[in-house]
């Protein structure tokens, strides 16, 4: 690996930005993938059911313990999941738009992968002027916000190019939802920034390296729950998962769509959980730091711990974001913008308020 | 007055916050989750292992695939009156009733028997209207709840295949009943007092 | 031999004015989602020219505040009217021909100011650390004025918009 030291630094910069690329996209994928698995086992036993449990490739039948110990947990099930959206029907109706129901899928899920890429997802790996970010942007939250609010975009098409009443209600509702909640999000941020003066994610990060009491969840509650409610609303999650609620509108905007297409919008709406997981992560818990606190590191190992940190916090939050799609009902419509426009907008205002006066009262 | 007015007390603006709710409803949830986490499901009783190796015990009264039955002769009892293709929600019958000349039918004083009976198990949703509108009790919702086939044609059960699979119903046989007092009746009894 | 910059920009300000074209006058379909669809992707390309020019909150705001709330709520609209009616309408001579003379008039002010204005010497030296900061100075002390304005016209906007809504309940 010596070659690369010798390398000159634009090629060696786009040489780690691909791998950093590549890693984060397989990561992502295979990230979405077990969510998916945690998402069925955990709802099995909330439940009280067993959840995914047989699906095995023949070799695992050979292994001792081990073998029906994973079966049971389901550990294989997320490749048979894989297989089956592939060898599935890809069946078009006749009476579609063509164009925007091929393209719709695919603009619901390339921004949510997007926003990964402005997170610091480490600290450094080996060579200190390496961070692990994709892009480190000074407007890195900006370009989060800009990205996610064009995710609505495939919903909204997915709806009209389905040229059928329940996916476009699904559609309609969505437009709606998604710019309401951006504004709340939008606003419970800008008071996270008032104290920390940056808008780049990893000046965010080394802001609360201190250890846990640096944490910003405990300087900006109310920004940290305005911004978790509005997270689940604009990933289209329960409570807030009008747009394709089964009870009334069949699927909502996915209800004409079925093999890789579906696969598509289901990817699209995990990759968005992970991207807010990590969003949250990355502004409310500290980031990669662990609970003690910890500068960049200096070693390899210490680099990647500060890596399985940050991976365990992001797992923390997607259990949640799977934990409470099975306990609370939908939200009616008017409940829905209520919550949005009347408790939340205002009170992320008065946030922003009660947090400059405190700033400008002590910054003297 | 037997009615007595009960005062709702307003919420308080803690309760109203939905925050109580929520953390109520996580603790519940958890509970489930390590309960079934550890293995003790409440449910259902899995000690004997799971659904394809070890068979469900169908309930009575379940409401399966309606299928044909027979008396206990071993005759055809539909009549091919019909009235199951019309009340069927989504169409799932089809009898072709027979011509003006008829078949014969396998059994003494039956007007009509249908010449094909099918049925679309693909269509068919088991609610049972068929059976509740027979009046010859000639169709019946029996256990068969795991109906598979490779083509759409397979999953079309013709009359035989009903008749086979029904069996024989041994409840009651109406037109066995109506002969014997019909011919009960040639004998005129009489009544001592 | 151009470089990357260079061709990014070309690119970048080609799709921009295809876009562009095709949103107000797209030959293949008269469908109002289509072009708002055409919209956005202008807006994108935009977009990109700030990243171009170094100015990444004007981009971010850009993509933000145009392609994701703007052009969404146009969105709204446009499935809430009939479409088909849209589709059938045919071109208003006269609103061509005003259209026109709008166009004519705003390309002769483009090229006035271009034809005066000196060439800067280059902008490198105007490349700020956070962009952000010197914009906010910007706003909150020479721009001041404009500043406050705008935020008197947005708020008639909204106060209209309450009133209109709110018409029917005397």
């Amino acid at each position: 690996m010596d070659f690369i030291r010798y390398l000159d630094p634009t090629v060696q910069f786009m040489l780690f930005s691909a791998v950093k690329i590549v890693l984060v996209f397989a990561v992502a994928m295979t990230g979405v993938a077990y969510a998916v698995l945690v998402e069925r086992k955990v709802s099995a036993w909330i439940q009280d059911r067993v959840g995914p449990n047989r699906a095995a490739p023949f070799f695992v039948h050979y292994l001792p313990v081990v073998g029906p110990f994973l079966t049971k947990l389901g550990i294989f099930q997320p490749m048979a999941d894989g297989l089956k959206f592939i060898l599935k029907e890809d069946f078009t109706p006749s009476y579609v738009r063509k164009i925007y129901f091929w393209i719709a899928p695919a603009i619901s899920c390339v921004p949510a992968l997007m926003t990964l890429a402005v997170i610091p997802f480490g600290s450094t790996l080996g060579n200190a002027n390496n961070p692990m970010v994709i892009a480190d942007l000074n407007v890195g939250i900006l370009y989060t916000f800009g990205i996610v609010s064009l995710g609505v975009y495939g919903i909204v098409l997915a709806g009209y190019a389905s040229n059928s009443k329940y996916p476009f209600l699904g559609g309609i509702r969505s437009s709606a939802q998604m710019i309401s909640y951006e504004i709340a999000m939008g606003m419970s941020v800008v008071s996270v920034f008032l104290v920390v003066g940056d808008l780049n994610l990893s000046k965010v990060v080394a802001y609360q390296s201190g250890g846990i009491h640096e944490w910003l969840i405990f300087k900006q509650p109310l920004a940290f729950f305005i911004f978790l409610v509005s997270a689940f609303a604009e990933t289209n999650r329960l409570p807030f998962d009008l747009p394709e609620s089964e009870t009334e509108l069949v699927g909502g905007y996915h209800t004409e769509y079925s093999s890789m297409k579906f696969a598509l919008f289901f990817l699209g709406e995990y990759a968005a959980m992970i991207g807010a997981s990590a969003m949250m992560v990355t502004l409310f818990l500290g980031g990669w730091t662990p609970i003690w606190g910890g500068a960049p590191a200096s070693s390899l190992l210490v680099g990647l711990s500060h890596i399985v940190w940050f991976l365990a916090k992001l797992g923390f939050f997607m259990v949640l974001f799977i934990w409470v799609r099975w306990m609370l009902p939908r939200f009616r419509y008017d409940q829905l913008m209520n919550l949005g426009w009347r408790r939340f907008i205002p009170l992320a205002l008065v946030n922003i308020i009660i947090t400059a006066g405190l700033i400008a009262l002590t910054h003297k | 007055m037997s009615t007595k007015v009960v005062d709702r007390t307003p919420l308080t603006f803690y309760e109203r916050s939905y925050l109580p709710a929520i953390l109520s409803g996580l603790k519940v949830t958890a509970r489930h989750f390590l309960r079934s986490a550890k293995g003790h499901n409440t449910a259902t009783d899995l000690s004997q292992g799971y659904y394809p190796e070890v068979p469900w015990t169908v309930a009575e009264g379940y409401r399966g695939a309606p299928y044909l039955v027979r008396d206990q002769e071993g005759h055809t009892k539909c009549v091919s009156c019909q009235l199951c293709e019309f009340i069927c929600p989504p169409k799932a019958i089809k009898i072709t009733p027979p011509g003006p000349e008829g078949i014969p039918s396998d059994r003494a004083n039956a007007e009509k028997m249908p010449r094909e009976f099918e049925i679309n198990m693909l269509r068919c949703i088991f609610c049972g209207m068929c059976q509740e509108v027979c009046p010859e009790e000639a169709i019946f919702l029996q256990k068969d709840y795991s109906l598979t086939g490779t083509s759409r044609e397979e999953m079309i059960y013709n009359k035989e295949k009903l008749l086979s699979l029904g069996g024989t119903h041994a409840g009651i046989q109406k037109w066995k009943h109506k002969l014997e007092s019909a011919q009960h009746q040639e004998v005129f009894p009489v009544k001592t007092h | 031999m151009p470089t990357l910059p260079d061709l990014l920009f070309y690119a970048l300000a080609g799709f921009t004015l295809l876009f562009g074209f095709l949103c107000v006058a797209n030959p293949f379909s008269r469908n109002p989602v289509t072009s708002a669809m055409f919209l956005v992707l202008t807006i994108i390309s935009m977009a990109g020219l700030f990243v171009l020019l170094q100015a990444f909150f004007l981009a971010a705001v850009q993509v933000l505040v145009y392609a994701g709330a703007v052009m969404v709520l146009f969105l709204f609209v446009i499935m809430l009217l009939d479409i088909k009616e849209e589709e059938r309408r045919r071109l208003n001579k006269a609103a061509l021909g005003i259209g026109g003379v709008a166009v004519l008039a705003i390309a002769g002010l483009l090229v006035r100011a271009l034809v005066q204005a000196t060439p800067l010497a280059s902008a490198a030296g105007q490349r700020a650390e956070g962009s952000t900061k010197p914009l906010g100075r910007l706003l909150f002390t020479e721009y001041l004025l404009p500043f406050e304005i705008l935020s008197v016209l947005l708020l008639v906007a909204m106060v209209g918009v309450i009133l209109l809504s709110k018409k029917e309940m005397k």
